[in-house]
Order: structure tokens, then sequence, then C-alpha cells
């Protein structure tokens, strides 16, 4: 083995975003601004080579994400091929355009698990924000389908200032439903969730109360001995040290976009660096000699104040996306952090937050349309 | 009273070459095992017992000496994770 296969760890998640393509319109889409201009995607075939690729270095967990997995009709083919590979898959969805004869036909091909995502814990504020007038009804019957399949059974909330005040009720409804696992993410703020932020963080009242009826929903599951699972991701906006994201840059992570881009992280896209696509070298070069994948490994690029901070082997500085979105820098340190000189950028965005008024109607919906206004000025 | 573990449906035990190690997958998770889990864990079939276990492995690994208890403690440990489940 070679130096850097040393010094470099295993991309051990591989996050196969197989489409842009949605019909939902959530106004926190983690994809890029401009996705409506960024329409190729990888061939079945390539894809297939990717997972290969992927597996023989290591990645053991798979996960089919997009926009909206389930448009790529070659789907249960690429599900069949990454199980005999011996990955984990894992199909991360909205449930819009799934039938109770596909989680069938998928388990049959061999997928390990299937999310299903909810905006909220009612159909008005539900349909509203996905911009589907049929979409909670539907998610609720697929969220029954995949239990009745015997799957285990993810379920994921993406939590904002409109819907944090339901914890109660969201929680309620994964227990009745027979969630095993139960994600809270609170927005984080790239993509689309960057260009609504004020629309959509909650504030320090409203984050407080909601963790409060988390931590009481898991201490009466663990006195009924209950299996559910709760996770909790607060904003990293309420605090005061940065996370330690993607667990270091190039350190376990590999996001492979559409259209064979190759990426740390799933929002990394929005820097200025130019990362390799995978229809142009393998991914093992790509992991372990492309400049983008090294840009931020190890820290010698770091500047003050974390080039001479203890816990910059705990945290890395930071997320570089939040620090190019908020500084214009992405060497920076993550603005989260209170050493930071720009940490009154955080400190205005939860000022900001204590006195938000917008209505859902206010929020930029993620369609077509938007990304071509949004990307064109 | 020997009974029968076996893995949580969504659970999979598997070697890693790459690690160098067994590892648990579970939804968008992983466990790495030590040597002793990862041996135990190798066993649990959903067909033998506990009791059966610990006797398999101390016909393979007779210079550990009796693994009673170990095996005991890494059963309840991974039932208290919710890992495995007793028929």
């Amino acid at each position: 083995m070679s130096g850097e296969h040393e010094t470099v760890g295993h991309p051990l998640w591989l996050l196969a975003e197989l489409t842009y393509r949605c019909p939902l319109q959530c106004p926190y889409c983690s994809n890029p601004l401009d996705y409506a201009d960024q329409a190729h995607e990888l061939s079945t075939r390539q894809w297939l080579e990717v997972l290969k690729q992927g597996r023989a270095m290591g990645a053991a967990q798979l996960g089919f994400s997009g926009g909206e997995p389930l448009v790529r009709q070659d789907l249960p083919e690429l599900i069949a091929g990454a199980r005999g590979m011996g990955y984990y898959t894992n199909l991360i969805t909205s449930g819009l355009g799934l039938t109770e004869a596909k989680v069938q036909d998928f388990a049959e091909a061999g997928l390990d698990h299937i999310q299903v995502s909810f905006q909220a814990s009612d159909p008005e504020l539900n349909n509203a924000l996905a911009g589907s007038r049929k979409a909670f009804d539907q998610k609720l019957a697929m969220a029954r389908a995949v239990k009745a399949a015997g799957y285990p059974m993810v379920l994921n909330f993406v939590i904002h200032r409109h819907n944090i005040h339901q914890m109660p009720d969201i929680l309620a409804l994964c227990e009745k439903l027979g969630a095993d696992y139960v994600e809270l993410a609170t927005c984080q703020y790239y993509g689309w969730a960057f260009a609504n932020r004020e629309g959509l963080m909650p504030s320090r009242d409203q984050l407080v109360t909601a963790e409060a009826t988390v931590n009481r929903y898991r201490t009466d599951l663990l006195g009924r001995d209950h299996p559910m699972k709760v996770i909790f991701v607060t904003p990293d906006y309420y605090e005061e040290r940065p996370k330690a994201c993607m667990n270091g840059w190039g350190s376990l992570f590999l996001t492979v976009a559409p259209d064979g881009t190759a990426l740390p992280c799933h929002s990394a896209r929005l820097l200025p660096i130019e990362f390799p696509n995978v229809t142009e070298q393998s991914l093992e070069d790509i992991w372990y000699r492309s400049p983008g994948f090294n840009h931020y490994r190890g820290d010698l690029w770091m500047p003050e104040p974390c080039r001479s901070c203890d816990e910059k082997g705990k945290d890395f500085g930071g997320c570089r996306c939040q620090a190019y979105l908020l500084t214009g820098n992405a060497d920076n340190a993550d603005p989260v952090c209170g050493k930071s000189p720009h940490h009154d950028r955080i400190l205005a965005a939860r000022t900001a937050a204590d006195h938000a008024t917008a209505g859902l109607e206010d929020l930029i919906y993620r369609n077509a349309r938007n990304s071509r206004v949004i990307c064109r000025g | 009273m020997a009974q029968v573990p076996r893995l949580r449906r969504g659970f999979r035990f598997q070697w890693e070459p790459a690690q160098q190690s067994h590892v648990l997958l579970y939804p968008e998770g992983m466990v790495k095992l030590n040597g002793s889990a990862g041996a135990i864990l190798a066993e649990v079939n959903g067909s033998r017992t506990s009791t059966e276990i610990v006797e398999l492995l101390e016909r393979a690994f007779p210079e550990a000496g009796p693994l009673s208890a170990d095996v005991e403690d890494f059963l309840a440990e991974a039932t208290r994770q919710h890992w495995i489940e007793w028929l």
C-alpha cells in the first residue's frame, strides 16, 4: 500500500444522487440553486461502474438519493447491482412515485432500507411545503407499505420554524406508523435553504421547546423499552463551536452528483473549486489524488484562528461551504465558531430568527422556474 | 432456558476487507466490530441457542478459557442496542 492510502481513510459512505428531477418543490432542498441547468445524468452502465469502483475501495453504505431517485426507471437494476456487490442499500425518497408493487420489487432486488421524508405531521402544512396537493396521503400510504413489506423504517422530517411546533404530533405519528428510526433534521442552510434562511430558521425559544419535547419522548420510549430511535439534528447556528463537517473533508463521504461530478459532500458543488468527474477519472484517482478532494485534507490550508486552535483536530475548522456562504472565502473558520472574526453573522441570523415574520408564501420554492431566475439574476 | 438470538430485520453482519473487520450495517449506519464481537455475531444465525454459541466458540478458541460470561455480556449489550432479538 502506498503512503496516500495510509493517511487518507476509505470512502465508507457513497451517496449516489441519481437525478435532480423531483416532483416536489421543498424550499429547503439541498440541490444546487442552478440544478435546472444541470440536466445531464449518468447512464445505468456508468452508475454500475461507479458503484463497483466504490465498493472495491471499501464503501459499504450506499444511498440512492436525488432529486427523487424513483424517477430513474433503472432503479431496480441499480439496486440489484449494488446489493450483489455487498452494499447496504438505502433509498432516500419523498415517497412520490412509489407504489406497493415497487416496494415489493425493490425488496426482491435486495434493497435494505427505505427512508420516507415528510414535510409536516398534517396534510395541510405538509402539502403547502412540498408544493403538492396529494403528497401527505401518498407518504402515509407508502410508509405503511414499507412497514408491511418488512423493511426497517426510517422517517425523516426536515424541521424549521413553520413545523417545529408540531414536534409532539410528529413523534406520535412516527410511533403510530411503526418507525424504527426517526430523523428530525433541522434545516442546514445550504442550497435552497440558504436562500430561504430567514424564512426557515427557528428561534432559540422554539428550539429549546422542541428539544425538551424530544428528550421527554426519548425518556418515555426508554421507560417502555421501545426500540424506536429518535435523532434530532439541531441547527449549528445555535452552537459556539462548529460541527466536524462530514467527519472531515474527504475522510468518509463521497457524493456523486447526477452528471458524475464527485464531491466530498452534497453541498460542495457551490464552492469555487474544480471537482473531478467519474466519466473522466477513476474513483480511486478522484478520492486519493484529485486536487478537489485533497483541497481541505489535513490542516496546512487553515488560516487563523483555526491554525493555532487546539480544537482543529476535532472540528477541522467546521464547514467549508458555510465559511464560503457567510464570509466569501471557504478557507476561513466556520463563522459558527465563537472564535471566528465573522461570528457576528451567525449572531445576526439568530436575532433575525427571533423577529422573523415571513410566512410560507414568502419562501422561494424549489422549481425550474425559480432555479433559472435565481441563477441568471 | 437457552434462547435463540437472531439479528433484527434491517441489520446485516458482514466482513469488510477494506476495514479488515466485521461490521454491522443498518439504515445509514455502520458499527465496526472488534474481534471478539465479530466472532460471536458470526455464530448468531437464528437457530443456535446462546449456550450452543458459547460451546462452539470455546471449541474454536480453547486457549481463551471459559467464554460464557463474555458471550452473555456481549449479547446483552447487543439486545440493549436493539441489534438482536430473541426467539
